[in-house]
């Protein structure tokens, strides 16, 4: 097993090389000048060409890029933001915290709604309770995230005036973020711990739990639910690390100053050491969560953990 | 002899017309599709019209979705936006299922080494989130309908190469493979005539909740401001574009959400009922 994890994280060095390569050369055919940007549209043409020179902007492609997985790797300095000077790092520091507490909030929601509801729609298929639930969770599946944040603020804020509007350093300001998010993550989860339960139930192990004469409730709560889990699991991690990437609407609409926020703001600006370190440290997370969910399905699922052993 | 009814697609079609959800989004699709192909004869009004006696009217006989800042009347918007959206969704789709159907092809055929190279490249791909993928491409390439086309179907390229490796993969020591080599016939020839078209079915139903989540993503781009520019009518933009007055005129932002919702359920039912009539286990 060590040696899968070890192995499996040696992969992670050449993906995460390739994630460089492909943000710094999209980087580098974006349209507009970093240093324009910094110094503003009045500046004089002899103060941006020094800039940019400075900035190393007139080397070459590959010789920036170069310097840039040097400095990573040896000095492990991802740049300085263009517009605020401070390192990249302190940038992404301050605003990932904020991301992953949306994040965990969003996934939390998501399992405490979506796994009962997955269950009873499975133990009771077909019920009125069974399609009220499937066709919310379709809903929930197509309902674009910033038109929901939307809709909520409409709700809560405008016509009820219960909840504010924006910012994430309440308890209040964080049930419509984190339910904004969790939506579709609960749609997901309540179908696939519905479909895996469906499937369990339907098992020879089950049948003789009940031919014992077991209770249903034990049959269910015992016996088919932690084996229905293990694929709700590995859904769940992939969906965590989808909801780190994908905070980035819900952010914007409710002004919370997240990673997500904070790319899309330095991809207006041409704050180009922000997007590269920004996007490497969402992939970065993003792998970790894909192996850790890997990591975890291996020791819950003893035929897979067999292998690796 | 093989009569229509009884061939693959026939009994899928049978199946799919038992399943209530498939037909209803089917006919939304089909709905959406004649608005799209109609839109200015349906249209009471030309999009980009502006009246600047009539903005910000609520719902009323003459404007039944209300009209925005610039008195353009909403329901023409929606209606002309229903052809950008479907267009984003088919041409995205449609260019990540070719190059990524391609690659994946190209990969699972070939094996080994052009299988470890194709594949790390579509991994280093899948590690940037997909929506954060399509960001950073839409900013590179700037505003435009084609550009968001792009953004949107490069976003998608390494899950249809996946999914064409994998089947691929499983059909390429099938019999008639082997005897499409036997009598000669090349590797393009292969891939394309024999084992591709064997490989519809998961392309099929990716395929249709991808379009779903093409313009779900594609209106999320224009919403940040990284799609198109006004004055086109996209649906996420007028969602954007309403925002600011969320509070007195609300209607701005309901209506062009929910056209984006009921394409995006439609195209889901029609999807999940593809994948029900294609499981090879519910077949007889």
């Amino acid at each position: 097993m060590l040696g899968y994890i070890l192995r499996r994280c040696a992969m992670l060095i050449p993906v995460i090389l390739g994630v460089v390569f492909i943000v710094f050369a999209l980087m580098y055919v974006t349209p507009g000048d970093p240093a324009r940007m910094v110094l503003g549209e009045q500046a004089p043409q002899v103060d941006v060409d020094n800039l940019r020179a400075e900035m190393g902007l007139n080397d070459p492609f590959l010789l920036q890029f170069g310097r840039y997985v040097y400095k990573a790797v040896v000095h492990a300095d991802i740049g300085r933001s263009y517009i605020t000077k401070r390192p990249v790092w302190n940038e992404l520091m301050t605003a990932f915290p904020v991301t992953l507490k949306l994040s965990a909030l969003a996934m939390g929601i998501a399992l405490l709604v979506g796994i009962p509801c997955g269950i009873v729609t499975a133990v009771r298929q077909y019920s009125i309770f069974d399609n009220i639930v499937t066709l919310f969770a379709l809903i929930g599946i197509s309902m674009p995230v910033f038109w929901l944040g939307l809709l909520l603020i409409l709700l809560f804020t405008v016509k009820l005036g219960w909840l504010p509007p924006s910012g994430f350093d309440s308890v209040q300001a964080m049930i419509m973020p984190a339910v904004t998010l969790g939506l579709q993550s609960v749609a997901i989860i309540t179908r696939m711990t519905r479909s895996s339960m469906l499937e369990v139930v339907r098992q020879d192990y089950i049948r003789t739990a009940r031919s014992k004469g077991q209770k249903e409730s034990v049959v269910i709560w015992k016996h088919a639910l932690p084996n229905a889990l293990v694929p709700v699991v590995t859904i769940a991690g992939i969906q965590f690390g989808i909801l780190l990437g994908g905070a980035v609407l819900t952010e914007i609409i409710f002004s919370i100053p997240g990673l997500g926020r904070l790319m899309v703001s330095s991809i207006e600006m041409r704050d180009y050491p922000m997007v590269q370190g920004g996007v490497l440290f969402i992939a970065l997370a993003f792998c970790l969560v894909n192996l850790g969910v890997d990591l975890l399905y291996a020791w819950l699922d003893p035929r897979i953990k067999s292998q690796y052993s | 002899m093989q009569t229509k009814k009884n061939s693959l697609w026939g009994q899928v079609f049978a199946r799919l017309k038992k399943n209530r959800m498939a037909m209803i989004g089917l006919c939304i699709l089909f709905g959406l599709l004649a608005t799209a192909l109609l839109a200015d004869i349906i249209a009471p009004f030309p999009f980009d019209e502006q009246d600047l006696f009539a903005t910000l009217e609520g719902p009323s006989k003459l404007h039944w979705f209300g009209t925005d800042e610039f008195g353009r009347d909403i329901l023409s918007r929606i209606i002309h936006g229903s052809r950008i959206s479907l267009q984003v969704g088919f041409v995205a789709v449609g260019f990540s299922v070719m190059v990524g159907g391609f690659i994946g092809a190209v990969a699972g055929y070939y094996g080994g080494r052009t299988d470890n190279i194709l594949m790390r490249l579509m991994d280093i791909l899948l590690s940037i989130p997909q929506l954060l993928l399509a960001i950073s491409v839409a900013a590179s390439l700037g505003p435009g309908l084609l550009n968001l086309m792009l953004a949107v179907g490069i976003a998608a390229i390494p899950q249809y190469a996946r999914l064409v490796r994998a089947s691929v993969l499983s059909i390429r020591d099938q019999e008639f493979v082997e005897a499409a080599v036997s009598v000669g016939s090349s590797d393009l020839r292969i891939i394309f005539r024999h084992i591709l078209p064997n490989c519809m079915a998961p392309i099929i139903v990716q395929a249709t909740l991808g379009v779903a989540f093409a313009i779900l993503t594609a209106a999320g781009l224009s919403f940040i401001g990284l799609g198109l520019e006004p004055p086109t009518p996209e649906w996420g933009a007028m969602l954007s574009g309403g925002r600011e007055f969320i509070r007195d005129y609300p209607y701005m932002t309901i209506f062009p959400g929910m056209a984006i919702m009921i394409t995006i359920l439609g195209l889901n039912f029609l999807g999940d009922g593809l994948r029900d009539a294609l499981d090879p286990k519910l077949r007889n």
